[in-house]
């Protein structure tokens, strides 16, 4: 699902909203999100998921093309992590594990 | 700077404030978005929000684990995960960069 399926489907839920206001809806609401973060806040959903920010310190890097050693300044990233719910969720029917070909295939 | 930390009703009054809808129409909706996300993701599809990030389920297969403290070894089940896979753009902006600038 893209974010233009995502309004979509809140538009249909919705039908008293107009689609504009459906995109402004989603639109705000991760807006909120990524200024929280830019901020250094923590965003805390419960049942969906928390998002926050670690620091990453410099480092020397290596351009793997060339194996030149290049800089690597300090910066901050976002991480996520699911809720308990929503593991719940991912889990409620017994996951067959995924085969040695598929995993292959998926990573080349 | 102390770190705050947002909530479901933040999230409502930047919906109430940015789009203009009753406070109880705007948390309503803050509950559907995350609802449709959710629903998505349970189903094991993939979830992309352009400029902010992708939400993938993976599977993951079995494998031996042992307890920290005991160093008993236990199985850990195949299982379902979901990560977050932020944009360039998020990423760029939490560092405060133009997002631009981080364009490859």
């Amino acid at each position: 699902m893209i974010k233009s399926e995502l309004v979509q489907k809140i538009a249909e839920r919705y039908p008293e909203l107009y689609q504009r206001d459906a995109e402004n809806v989603v639109n705000a609401i991760l807006e909120e999100i990524v200024q929280a973060l830019a901020r250094g806040d923590r965003v805390e959903i419960r049942g969906f998921g928390a998002f926050s920010v670690k620091k990453r310190d410099a480092r020397v890097g290596r351009n793997p093309r060339t194996g030149e050693h290049v800089p690597v300044s300090e910066k901050v990233v976002p991480v996520f992590k699911a809720g308990k719910e929503m593991r719940l969720r991912l889990n409620r029917e017994p996951v067959e594990a995924p085969r040695a070909e598929a995993r292959k295939a998926k990573a080349g | 700077m102390a770190e705050r930390t947002i909530t479901r009703a933040e999230l409502s009054e930047a919906v109430y404030k940015g789009v203009g809808l009753s406070r109880t129409e705007s948390a309503a909706l803050v509950e559907l978005v995350l609802k449709e996300i959710s629903d998505c993701l349970a189903a094991g599809e993939t979830v992309k929000l352009s400029s902010f990030g992708s939400f993938v389920v993976r599977s993951k297969g079995e494998r031996i684990g042992r307890n920290p403290k005991t160093g008993v070894e236990v199985p850990i089940e195949p299982r379902r995960v979901m990560i977050f896979k932020p944009s360039n753009i998020l990423k760029a902006r939490i560092n405060g960069l133009d997002a631009a600038a981080e364009e490859e």
